[in-house]
């Protein structure tokens, strides 16, 4: 065995121990999924974790309304192929009942919005534990998070104040009220999660692959003109690009790379060689060298 | 061995931030945008040095006041290794953290500050090292560059170190000392000109070849019952599958086995990792066993091989590291979780408290506060199966959790 897929299989054998973790110890659990590559990969390792028999968990999308058309169309096939049950809330209705306030103008984004349809859809549901896609290689803040994440009343994140994790232990003691956030791939990283993609050889939404598409540059950053949700200046000129999406969230703060990798390997060999981070793409961490923290003491996920 | 797993101690401003971004840096594993941000945030500050600490301090406290509270995850791949290092705090209040980091590592990076030498929390960070039982030890004496790289100076520090090791309990650690400077990038990943007198490896070089025996391989197959499944479907009608992860040893299809604590046996008849059946299941591996006959068997019990069973009582010793501000008393109740068994317990002996710095016992001993190690006597509600630390990493450890708040406040090591 190489390298490679020795240490594959260890994040496999360790993601699918915390899947089973979660089940026994909560009530009520979900899985947060988004139709990205990192919540796809959840589920296969949720499918896997409980064979053969079924997912003993729904999954929930919390849709800003802002996501790519591919990706919903990918969305609704998948649960309906695994027959699992998926419930979507929509940041819409949030900002319908005046909970939360759209923002306006060129950086306009509704990725902060997401947090309150989420908070709002876990007590709706009194979901005890809410599994994500969350990785520590993503961002700086993201790296101090714990496997399980105890938050609340109020959803937040205390970071000052984290429960110690010892040996593999997970301690899913919570008062009622409290949720925890559960990170399955907190030790992957990208290039873990393309490569299980690769060798599971597991579908994904045709936005992770480059295809032509009308985008405008802003910051030395593409984004789609085509789906009339990222904001655009009159003097920011509409062009065709080969372009591909590394990372799947909401529109209005994802922005494409220029690419010609059409298949899951090319895209393997393309982040391998990348002198970019993911994140680098997503205009909603470079707002302030905190951004993530302040997000996630909100209760972002 | 697919990943090594490493934790940093040392003191506050040792340089242990440092260290690990110029790992990232010389590695070429910070990506072109993070880097960016260094340069912009170290020469806002109006540093004339690029500070690394800046790609491991994710919280905005730790970069106000220039430490690291709390456990960050770092990863990086070389051609040879993925890595995965825990950059744990140094000072004395975030000690929990420590023994956090250390509880899954592989081998440990001490940092010294040459300036300094070996001071009291070099001596904790040994113990608790010793304490853990981590293999590899990297003594990795920095900021060469402040004491005009001398090799005096860095002889002195092995010196008093190697002082240290003589009073450890497990001497199956290997220990090595390198000269660096994290901030100069001397040793780290490339080789300096400056310590001619250090024939020695890099850093990097040291960790790329580090010993392939898994700490976590020790003692022989344990397999705790997770997750009964039970599918149910027309396919699967009388499926009654034990989901787990294999610790230890290997166990195989038609392996004698018996079921604890009703001591019942049976044998392995499939072992299913997904829709694929193996004959092995491997240390670590996470799959389902289902057995010849039909026995109940639920969540906290524990597979094991016959003839090969682990110690069954209500009471053990163990040594504790006690993780919370409440004070630990005796008579006092907790819940002891191992692996995935919860009990209750009951502090009944306090037998005396270490001094983390070697410098001897305390027998007269009424309570443990935070960051306190102490050998303890507990009593169950009922019965657990478990080995001795030494002699099983996974099932002679325990946390400890509070009724009352819920949280994990200590780790336990059974003696």
């Amino acid at each position: 065995m190489n390298k490679n897929t020795s240490h594959i299989n260890s994040l496999e054998n360790e993601a699918i121990y915390i899947m089973r973790e979660v089940a026994a110890q909560f009530e009520k659990p979900v899985l947060l999924f988004s139709g990205g590559k990192d919540s796809i990969t959840l589920v296969r390792l949720a499918v896997k974790a409980f064979y053969p028999a079924k997912v003993p968990f729904p999954l929930m999308h919390i849709d800003t309304g802002h996501n790519f058309p591919e990706t919903i169309e990918f969305r609704d096939r998948l649960v309906k192929e695994l027959g699992l049950e998926l419930i979507v809330r929509n940041v819409q209705d949030s900002i319908d009942q005046g909970k939360v306030k759209e923002e306006s103008g060129r950086y306009a984004s509704r990725n902060m919005l997401q947090t309150t349809t989420l908070l709002d859809a876990l007590e709706e549901f009194k979901f005890d534990a809410a599994i994500g896609g969350a990785r520590r290689d993503e961002e700086k803040a993201r790296a101090k998070e714990r496997i399980f994440s105890v938050r609340d009343d109020f959803g937040q994140w205390d970071e000052k104040n984290q429960r110690p994790e010892l040996f593999d232990m997970l301690n899913g003691n919570i008062e009622h009220g409290q949720n925890v956030r559960v990170f399955p791939i907190s030790n992957w990283t990208e290039l873990d999660v393309w490569s299980y993609i690769e060798k599971e050889n597991i579908e994904i939404p045709s936005i992770y692959f480059a295809h032509k598409r009308k985008v405008f540059l802003r910051d030395g950053m593409i984004w789609s003109a085509e789906d009339g949700v990222v904001y655009r200046d009159d003097n920011e000129e509409v062009i065709e690009e080969l372009v591909r999406f590394r990372t799947v969230g909401d529109m209005s703060c994802t922005a494409a790379v220029l690419s010609d990798a059409v298949s899951i390997s090319k895209v393997v060999q393309e982040i391998r060689e990348s002198t970019i981070s993911e994140r680098g793409a997503r205009i909603d961490d470079k707002r302030s060298e905190a951004a993530m923290e302040k997000r996630k003491q909100q209760g972002y996920f | 061995m697919e990943v090594l797993k490493i934790a940093t101690a040392g003191s506050v401003d040792d340089g242990k931030s440092t260290l690990i971004g110029r790992i990232l840096y010389d590695t070429k594993s910070l990506t072109t945008d993070k880097l960016e941000a260094i340069e912009k945030t170290s020469k806002q500050r109006g540093y004339d040095y690029l500070d690394f600490s800046l790609a491991t301090d994710g919280l905005v406290a730790e970069r106000e006041q220039g430490i690291t509270i709390d456990v960050a995850h770092i990863y990086f791949s070389t051609a040879k290794k993925s890595y995965i290092i825990a950059d744990t705090p140094g000072h004395v209040e975030y000690t929990r953290n420590m023994v956090t980091g250390a509880s899954t590592s592989q081998a440990s990076i001490i940092l010294i500050d040459a300036r300094k030498g070996v001071i009291e929390q070099t001596n904790r960070h040994f113990f608790i090292n010793n304490l853990l039982r981590v293999k590899d030890i990297v003594v990795a004496i920095n900021k060469m560059d402040l004491v005009d790289y001398s090799e005096e100076i860095y002889n002195k520090i092995k010196a008093d170190f190697e002082t240290l090791m003589s009073k450890r309990d497990y001497q199956g650690q290997k220990i090595t000392f390198i000269p660096v400077s994290a901030l100069k990038g001397d040793n780290v990943v490339n080789k300096t000109d400056k310590m001619p007198w250090y024939q020695g490896q890099t850093l990097l070089e040291h960790l790329e070849e580090l010993d392939k025996a898994d700490i976590f391989n020790i003692g022989t197959p344990r397999f705790p019952v997770q997750y009964v499944i039970r599918p149910k479907t027309e396919d699967f009608h009388d499926f009654r599958g034990y989901a787990g992860k294999v610790y230890g040893g290997n166990l195989s299809v038609g392996d004698d086995i018996v079921v604890l604590p009703s001591q019942t046996k049976s044998k392995i008849k499939d072992i299913y990792f997904y829709d694929e059946k193996y004959e092995t299941a491997s240390r670590r591996s996470s799959v389902t066993i289902t057995l010849e006959n039909d026995i109940n068997v639920s969540r906290g019990d524990m597979i094991v091989k016959d003839g090969d069973l682990p110690t069954i009582d209500k009471q053990f010793t163990a040594n504790v590291c006690w993780m919370d501000s409440t004070q630990l008393t005796a008579g006092s109740k907790y819940i002891v979780q191992h692996g995935i068994n919860k009990v209750l317990a009951k502090v009944d002996t306090i037998h005396h408290k270490i001094h983390p710095d070697y410098s001897g016992i305390d027998t007269d001993v009424s309570g443990l506060g935070v960051n306190d190690i102490a050998s303890i006597t507990f009593k169950l509600n009922k019965p657990i199966f478990y080995d001795q630390f030494k002699n099983h990493r996974t099932n002679g450890s325990f946390i400890l959790i509070d009724p009352q708040t819920n949280n994990t406040v200590g780790a336990g090591f059974i003696q």
